[in-house]
């Protein structure tokens, strides 16, 4: 896939230290993976992500496209994947919104792509340079019809790059859009990162089949341009790829088979960060940017005693639901501070059975180590 | 014996699901031809279509790729095709609900940045799939299921539209002037940069029978009967071409095409010329 | 020759109504289909102007040089 002008670029990076941004990180992440075509829209706070990859993708032999808006961004994704580039784009609420249909198509079509959300204060242009968590939902059942869907949700600099290049491999294994769920505290963060060096990298390469899906669940995708006569549709299809949009079995066997290959990999896609647990009687679970005062508050808990542990979903969704079960049965309470009104704790409480306390903030400015401190004061008094 | 041009489809899926006299299937054919005459190998080349009967046109009939994606988002899916395959032909076949309509911007764009598409436009003057309500192109005062006291709007001159944005290539012809048409399109497919052709077509369903065309042969007859030539049109006052058809190239340019230039920003980062 | 591929017809008369001779006319009886296809009155009348070909919707009726139709 990448060029070796491409791969000889990025090993100059190699252990290369930068103060950079979340939204420069997530860019060079994507580079890292492999990513050749960038179709984008511009809005804060993800506009950094499109500057530093028009900047950079010429370098890597990639293509930078600007859109004449979100809808045709994303659908320019979906094409320049299916011609064979790794692909993607970056956006925030406004722009994810009008992305919904396509990312159905690409759900539907099974074509891999990234879609980048760095989330700000909403709805609507809400506030609109202040960062939010509040698309969480949007991004599970933004667009319509039964679906599976990954998300991940990166809580550093260094992250956002990590991050970027599993997205870009979890979407060419499952054949499913991804979305990467940042914010705009992280994206405008500037914090030490560290170059990979390309070589030690682990790719999923196109068509790399042959290990790929534990469950069977995933074909290799036949690329246009090739000369296969391949035939694409949105609308249910047979297994050979033609409409067949009145046959109530073809559809329930496509879309089942397009969940299942998700849902039956959650082993292998879910990630989370667990400290302090062993003991804990409490536990903070939060994501993204609010984890980090979470984790402050947790370590000043427990320096004071305190029996809280400290859960981060790296990976939205799928939801690591069944490991936040288990752990329910052994807590007595679970708080959930984010910067919403309380999505990410809405979720979790479908799969514990002791009380999930809502510590939520909205209005553009994330929990002070102070705040979630204080509330975990409240809740482990008995 | 068969048709000689059956080898350019998917013939176990024929025949097409378009209602008897549909200027889809005509379109069809024109393309087909077209490719025949100039001895393009149908599998190098990508067709990309949007939601509506006119994008059933090419998807799944023409024996090449085929991209069916979503309604009025054909030529934002196919730029992205277009870039990282710079050398197929990638076609974009459409109507005017879909391009014209909720696709409209991308068409202005697309034209604008001169992408190396070439983009058949069906002008029925209706939405047809979805039963004949009124379209951008839905002349003054029709009556359609959607205007029942009559249509209140102006109908868009879309291919004088997509002339003005820099396309490099504009025509529009109907399906009365099959060999015209046929000659258009080639030209079209051989343009480099983005070419358009608006191809006005017949609805006999969904919007004849709102006018009295009851079926295709009527609409050829309308369409001859109505049709000026671009140089006759030049002559005439604007009250004089109210409801008349301009026939013929709208455009002509040779500006560089999108996606060369972009290949030209990574020479030039490659060799070091660039800025 | 004119050839009709009845398989695909769907009687739309256009190819009837553009031949410039008196080659083809509409059939009396429904075809398998339903549709009302042409029927060939005369090949003689047919001048291979393959209009008839060219604004068939359906790919339902198109000409050959005689010298291929002999033994085709
Ligand atoms: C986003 C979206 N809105 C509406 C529709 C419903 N829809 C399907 S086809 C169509 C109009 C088709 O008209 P046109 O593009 O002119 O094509 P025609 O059928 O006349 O060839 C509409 C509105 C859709 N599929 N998607
Ligand atoms: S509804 Fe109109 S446009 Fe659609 S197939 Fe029938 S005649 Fe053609
Ligand atoms: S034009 Fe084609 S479909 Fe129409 S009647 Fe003639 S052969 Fe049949």
């Amino acid at each position: 896939m990448q060029t070796d002008r491409a791969t000889g670029y990025l090993s100059t990076l190699a252990g290369k230290v930068q103060f950079a941004l979340g939204d420069e990180a997530i860019a060079y992440g994507a580079l890292f993976a492999g990513c050749t075509f960038f179709g984008g829209y511009p809005i804060t706070p993800a506009s950094e992500v499109a500057e530093t990859m028009a900047r950079e993708l010429p370098n890597v032999d990639g293509y930078y496209v600007q859109f004449e808006d979100e809808i045709g961004s994303i659908a320019a994704v979906i094409g320049a994947s299916r011609a064979g580039a790794k692909s993607m784009t970056a956006t925030s609420g406004p722009g994810f919104s009008l992305m919904q249909e396509n990312i159905g198509y690409a759900i539907m079509t099974e074509t891999p792509c990234v879609v980048v959300d760095v989330q700000r204060s909403g709805p609507s242009t809400g506030q609109a340079t202040k960062p939010a968590q509040a698309d969480v939902l949007q991004a599970r059942w933004g667009t319509h019809g039964d679906h599976e869907m990954i998300a991940f949700a990166p809580n550093s600099v260094q992250e956002c790059l990590d991050v970027m290049i599993e997205c870009f491999n979890l979407s060419e294994r499952y054949r499913h859009p991804v979305v990467l769920l940042a914010d705009g505290e992280i994206g405008h963060l500037r914090e030490k990162l560290v170059f990979p060096d390309p070589a030690d990298l682990d790719l999923f390469p196109r068509g790399g089949f042959d290990a790929a899906d534990e469950a069977g669940l995933v074909e290799p995708m036949r690329a246009y341009g090739e000369g296969n006569a391949v035939h694409i549709t949105g609308s249910t299809h047979k297994e050979n790829g033609m409409r067949d949009v009145v046959s109530q079995d073809v559809h329930e066997r496509l879309i089942t088979r397009c969940c299942a290959k998700i849902d039956k990999n959650r082993d292998n896609i879910i990630r989370v960060e667990e400290r302090f647990m062993d003991d804990a009687e409490t536990v903070v679970v939060s994501f993204g940017a609010d984890s980090r005062p979470a984790l402050g508050a947790v370590v000043r808990a427990r320096n004071e005693g305190v029996k809280v542990g400290y859960f981060r979903p790296i990976s939205i969704w799928p939801f690591c639901g069944e490991r936040l079960t288990q752990i329910g049965k052994r807590v007595r309470k679970i708080l959930v501070p984010e910067m919403n009104l309380g999505q990410l704790a809405r979720e979790i409480e479908r799969f514990v059975s002791v009380p999930v306390v809502r510590v939520s903030k909205i209005g553009g400015v994330a929990h002070s180590v102070e705040e979630v401190y204080q509330a975990i004061i409240e809740n482990s008094r008995s | 014996m068969e048709h000689h041009l059956l080898k350019y489809l998917r013939e176990e899926i024929l025949p097409t699901t378009h209602c008897p006299g549909c200027g889809c299937g005509q379109v069809l054919n024109a393309f087909v031809n077209a490719i025949d005459t100039l001895r393009i190998d149908p599998r190098g080349i990508i067709s990309v279509t949007g939601i509506g009967c006119s994008s059933w046109i090419p998807s799944p009939y023409f024996k090449g790729d085929t991209l069916h994606t979503t309604h009025g988002r054909a030529i934002a899916f196919a730029t992205g095709v277009k870039v990282i395959r710079p050398d197929s032909n990638v076609v974009v076949i459409a109507g005017d609900g879909d391009l014209a309509g909720i696709g409209g911007n991308h068409l202005i764009h697309a034209a604008r940045r001169n992408v190396g598409l070439t983009v058949y436009l069906v002008n029925n003057y209706i939405y047809g799939m979805t039963g004949g309500q009124v379209s951008p192109t839905t002349p003054f005062g029709v009556v359609t299921s959607t205007t029942p006291y009559t249509n209140a709007e102006y109908p868009l001159k879309i291919a004088e539209l997509v002339a003005a944005a820099g396309a490099n290539y504009v025509a529009r012809w109907t399906t009365y002037h099959i060999r015209k048409l046929i000659a258009s399109m080639e030209e079209a497919l051989q343009t480099k940069g983005f070419a358009f052709i608006e191809i006005v077509s017949q609805c006999p369903v969904a919007y004849g029978r709102r006018v009295g065309l009851r079926d295709g042969v009527a609409f050829m007859e309308y369409f001859k009967e109505n049709s000026v030539s671009v140089r006759k049109s030049k002559t005439m006052s604007e009250e004089e071409l109210e409801g008349k058809i301009v026939v013929g190239r709208l455009a002509r340019r040779e500006r560089v095409e999108f996606t060369e230039s972009l290949r030209k920003i990574i020479e030039e980062q490659r060799t070091g010329t660039g800025a | 020759m004119i050839i009709i591929d009845e398989r695909y017809c769907k009687g739309c008369s256009i190819c009837i109504h553009f031949c410039p001779g008196k080659a083809l006319e509409v059939s009396k009886e429904v075809n398998s289909r339903g549709f009302y296809a042409p029927k060939v009155v005369d090949q003689a009348e047919c001048t291979s102007c393959k209009q008839c070909e060219l604004y068939c919707p359906d790919f339902a009726i198109f000409i050959v040089e005689d010298a291929e139709s002999a033994d085709g």
